[in-house]
C-alpha cells in the first residue's frame, strides 16, 4: 500500500503543518509516514505545496510527489490560478475548502470525486486565526483523513496533543473533528 | 522510542546524545533548523553545551576548533556559501587532527542563487582531510551524527555529515532514537583527544613546517583516511551492537548481487534509484543500486567487488567538476582502472540545484546504460 498526498495552499495558511500533522497521525496509525514540504522563497500569500506518503512499508522515495491519490486546497482562490488536479490518479478525490457549487462545478470540470468542506467558516467559528487569517488547515486534515480513510479521529487526536498544548491544542482538535466530521463527497 | 523528526532535528537529537560541550554556527538555510533545535535543547537544560553565537562561519569553525583544542566535543553545522566561507578554517581543523564534527546540509553554490540540493558544496571538502559521510534519510542522519563522533576521536581527524537541503533536511519521517544509554555505551569513557592542549605537556601547534618535515604530516593525513574504512565499520559493528540500529557498510548495496547494470549514487535520490530499479525487476530487468555512504574513505574494495561483478557501471553525480565531469564517476574510473577492472562506466550528472529526481527519471537512465 502506497498512497500519496498533494496539499495546496498559500504562504502562511499552514500547508506544511498540515501534511506534518496528518503524517504524524498515521505514524500513530503504526504506518510509515512521510511529509515533505517543498520550500521555495517563501512569502505570506504566495501559492505553496507540500507532499504526504503513506505506507505499511518503509518508503524511500523523497522525490516530490507526481501523481497523487489525493488532493487537498486549502484556498479557494487558487482553484483557477493552479492545476490543482494536475496527475491526479484515476479514482483520486479532490479534498477542497468551498461549498457544494465549488464541489459541483468541479466535478463536471476535471471529472474526479470531489469533497468539500466550510473549512474556512469553521475556522472563524472557532477563532482559529493568525494575523488576522482564518486557519483552514487543521479542519482540512479532518477533511483529508475522513476521505482518504488512511487515519482516524483518535490517531489525529493523539498527534495534535503531541503537537500543542493547552488552549491551542484544543481549538485545533476541535478543528480538526468538525472538519472530519462536515466533510462531503461529491461525484 | 519512535520520533516524528525531520532530517535537520535529527542531527539536532544526535548532537544532543553524543553529550556534546560546544556548538557553534551561523544561520544559512537549509541549515538552521539544526542549530534552533540544539539551542532549544540547551536552552532547556536537556544538552549541557555552551552555545557560541558568531559573526560568521569562518569564526563558528575557528570557534570549535579552538574548543577541540581545550579537549570538548564540538559540533557546527552549515551550507553552501557558509561552507566556503569557512573553508580555511576546514583545511586547519583536518592539520591539526582535530576532532570536530560538522554537518554539511547540501546545497547548490551561487550564483545564481539556489537554496535547494546538489553536492558540489560537500564535494569540496574532498581534498582536505576530512572523513565524509553521507546520509539518505532522517534516521540516518542520527546514526551517522553519532557515529561520526566515534570516528572522528579514532581517527583524530574532522568528521562531515552531509545530507540533502530539504529533501532529508526538511521531510519528516519516522526515526527511532536510541535511549541515552546505549549512545553513552557506544561512545565510551571521553578520553582527552591527544592533540588537545596540555599544561602539563605543552607542544607547538601549527608552527611553521620546513620542505624537509611538511609532507609527513600529509602523508599521516592520506594514510589514515585511506585505512578508514575499516575502522568505520568496526564503528558500525559497535553502534548496531549498543543500538540495534541498521548496518549498511561504506556501500549500502540493494539488487546488486546478480545485477547486469549498477547504478552508484549518493544522497536521498538514491530511494528514487533503488524505486526504480524495484520496478524495472518486476519487468525482469536486472538492476541495482549502490548507494555510497561514504566519499572519504573512498569505499575502494566495495566499488572493485560490485562493478567486478556488473557488465554496466552507472555514476550518477550531484556536482560537477567543472570542465571535467561528476567526480563521483571520476573517483569510481579511477579505482576500477587501478584494480584492472574493465566494466564500462558511463557518468551521468542531474539534479543541480534541486532539481527533481524522480524513480522515472532513474528508469530512463537505467534502460539507457541497459541498451534497452
Amino acid at each position: 500500500m502506497l498512497l500519496e498526498f498533494r496539499w495546496h495552499g498559500r504562504g502562511g495558511q499552514g500547508v506544511v503543518t498540515a501534511a506534518l500533522l496528518f503524517a504524524r497521525a498515521a505514524v500513530n496509525k503504526g504506518l510509515y509516514a512521510l511529509a515533505i514540504p517543498f520550500f521555495g522563497a517563501e512569502r505570506r500569500g504566495a501559492p505553496v505545496v507540500a507532499f504526504n506518503r503513506i505506507s505499511d512499508k518503509v518508503i524511500r522515495m523523497r522525490s516530490s510527489v507526481k501523481r497523487p491519490d489525493f488532493v487537498a486546497v486549502l484556498d479557494p482562490s487558487l482553484l483557477g490560478l493552479v492545476d490543482v488536479a494536475g496527475g491526479l490518479k484515476l479514482g483520486g478525490t479532490l479534498i477542497i475548502n468551498g461549498s457544494k457549487e465549488t464541489a459541483e462545478e468541479f466535478v463536471e470540470k476535471v471529472g474526479k470525486r470531489v469533497a468539500v468542506v466550510d473549512a474556512t467558516g469553521i475556522a472563524l467559528e472557532l477563532g482559529l486565526k493568525l494575523s488576522g487569517y482564518a486557519l483552514a488547515n487543521m479542519p482540512m486534515v479532518g477533511a483529508v483523513a475522513r476521505v482518504s480513510g488512511v487515519v482516524d479521529l483518535d490517531a489525529l487526536r493523539k498527534a495534535v496533543y503531541d503537537v500543542w498544548d493547552g488552549r491551542v491544542a484544543d481549538s485545533n482538535w476541535a478543528g480538526v473533528e468538525r472538519g472530519f466530521k462536515e466533510v462531503k463527497i461529491f461525484g | 522510542m519512535r520520533e516524528f523528526l525531520t532530517g535537520n532535528y535529527a542531527a539536532a537529537y544526535g548532537v544532543k546524545l553524543s553529550r556534546v560541550e560546544v556548538v557553534s554556527a551561523y544561520p544559512i538555510t537549509p541549515q538552521t533548523s539544526v542549530i534552533e533545535k540544539i539551542s532549544e535543547f540547551v536552552e532547556k537544560g536537556e544538552l549541557k553545551a555552551k552555545l557560541i553565537r558568531v559573526e560568521s562561519e569562518h569564526s563558528a569553525m575557528a570557534a570549535v576548533i579552538g574548543a577541540a583544542f581545550s579537549g570538548a566535543r564540538a559540533y557546527t553545522a552549515t551550507s553552501a556559501q557558509g561552507l566556503l566561507y569557512m573553508y580555511e578554517m576546514i583545511w586547519w581543523a583536518a592539520g591539526s587532527r582535530l576532532p570536530v564534527v560538522a554537518g554539511i546540509v547540501t546545497r547548490a553554490i551561487a550564483p545564481p542563487w539556489s537554496i535547494w540540493t546538489d553536492h558540489s558544496d560537500f564535494m569540496t571538502l574532498r581534498d582536505a582531510g576530512w572523513a565524509m559521510l553521507f546520509a539518505s534519510s532522517a534516521q540516518e542522519v542520527l546514526d551517522m551524527t553519532i557515529q561520526a563522533f566515534k570516528l572522528a576521536k579514532e581517527l583524530m581527524l574532522p568528521v562531515a555529515v552531509g545530507w540533502d537541503a530539504f529533501i532529508t533536511s526538511h521531510t519528516a519521517e519516522p526515526v527511532e532514537v536510541p535511549p541515552q544509554e546505549q549512545v553513552d555505551y557506544f561512545l565510551g569513557e571521553k578520553k582527552k583527544s591527544p592533540a588537545a592542549v596540555d599544561f602539563e605537556n605543552p607542544f607547538a601547534h601549527g608552527a611553521l613546517a620546513f620542505p624537509k618535515d611538511y609532507p609527513k604530516f600529509r602523508e599521516d593525513i592520506h594514510r589514515t583516511l585511506k585505512a578508514a574504512g575499516e575502522v568505520y565499520s568496526n564503528i558500525e559493528r559497535r553502534y548496531y551492537e549498543a543500538t540495534g540500529r541498521e548496518r549498511y557498510g561504506l556501500v549500502e548495496e540493494v539488487f546488486c548481487e546478480d545485477a547486469d547494470a549498477v547504478m552508484f549514487i549518493m544522497g536521498a535520490a538514491a530511494g528514487d534509484a533503488i524505486h526504480a530499479a524495484g520496478e524495472l525487476r518486476r519487468k525482469g530487468l536486472h538492476v541495482g543500486v549502490a548507494r555510497i555512504r561514504s566519499i572519504r574513505p573512498f569505499p575502494r574494495n566495495e566499488v572493485e567487488k560490485i562493478a567486478r561483478r556488473a557488465s554496466k557501471v552507472i555514476v550518477f553525480d550531484r556536482s560537477y567538476s567543472l570542465g571535467f565531469g561528476g567526480v563521483l564517476a571520476t573517483e569510481v574510473r579511477s579505482v576500477l582502472h587501478e584494480e584492472g577492472v574493465d566494466t564500462p562506466v558511463i557518468s551521468v550528472t542531474g539534479g543541480l540545484g534541486g532539481s527533481d529526481l524522480s524513480p522515472e527519471y532513474f528508469e530512463k537512465i537505467f534502460l539507457k546504460g541497459l541498451g534497452v
